[in-house]
């Protein structure tokens, strides 16, 4: 399954189902093994990898993820683009706040996510959807 | 959709989670396991997560309501085996699993819910009229 993985090339998953969330997230560890992440740092990034996918696939409606393997000139790391074109997010400080949930979730996946990896970035619009980057540097 | 097996050994029901469970997986294992406690009467459910890589928020909610199920149905749940990786990443995502208990590993989980199950006899046996009267 790994095996096939060009590093050279983003890697691309549609998330349409509950099994394409276990998809990414068996991607997101192999692209995270690749580059040598530490245990701990590929245990995060998966972790963070599976809360995102979910709210991509239970708030946007279903989208797509793409991993690519990024390099600093130092480090090497995991980015993880999630991007849906579902109704956005109307109130993002609210929605970056621990314990909110406008479904029936437990509140955790956008503020636990963002402490789980190193760059955070996020995009919506009620036109467009929600777009999330996220990044894990190798230590 | 795979489901996670369930075991029974003696008075507890034994899960081990070996496979990459999806979100439909999870709940249904939750739906199997308040079924199987009541068709055996067991007292003590043990979930192994040894072969888990990670537990995410579902997984983690799926945890308690596990235990608060199997609480109101007189069982007691033991979570063992956590990864420490797994560990660190939980308390950094915020997850606290309140209301489970863990154990190292099967072995202690059992002695837990033996202790867990001796405790709730003593109490009831305090609790009998009969037994009061009985005593000197």
């Amino acid at each position: 399954m790994t095996a096939g993985i060009d590093l050279g090339q983003p890697q691309a998953q549609s998330v349409r189902s509950d099994e394409d969330v276990v998809r990414v997230r068996q991607l997101v560890r192999a692209v995270a093994v690749a580059v040598k992440l530490s245990l701990v740092d590929q245990t995060k990034v998966v972790t963070a990898a599976s809360e995102l996918a979910r709210n991509t696939l239970v708030y946007g409606g279903g989208g797509s993820v793409e991993v690519t393997v990024v390099d600093n000139g130092r480090r090497k790391g995991v980015q993880i683009v999630f991007a849906d074109s579902g109704p956005g997010i109307a109130d993002l400080d609210l929605a970056m706040t621990d314990g909110y949930t406008s479904g029936g979730g437990l509140g955790l996946g956008l503020s636990g996510s963002r402490r789980l990896v190193d760059e955070f970035q996020i995009e919506t619009s009620t036109e467009t959807g929600t777009r999330i980057t996220v990044t894990k540097w190798s230590r | 959709m795979e489901r996670v097996p369930i075991l029974k050994i003696g008075d507890i029901l034994l899960v081990s989670i070996q496979l990459d469970m999806s979100d439909q997986t999870a709940v249904a294992l939750q739906e199997d396991l308040a079924e199987r406690i009541v068709a055996t009467g067991c007292h003590g459910v043990i979930i192994d997560i040894t072969a888990l890589d990670i537990v995410d928020s579902f997984v983690g909610r799926m945890l308690s309501t596990i235990a608060s199920i199997s609480k109101v149905l007189d069982a007691e749940t033991v979570v063992v085996g956590m990864r420490p990786a797994v560990a660190i990443t939980l308390v950094e995502l915020g997850l606290s699993l309140n209301g489970i208990r863990t154990a190292l590993n099967v072995e202690r989980g059992m002695e837990l819910i033996a202790a867990a199950h001796a405790d709730e006899l003593d109490y009831q046996l305090d609790d009998d009229p009969d037994a009061e009267t009985a005593r000197p």
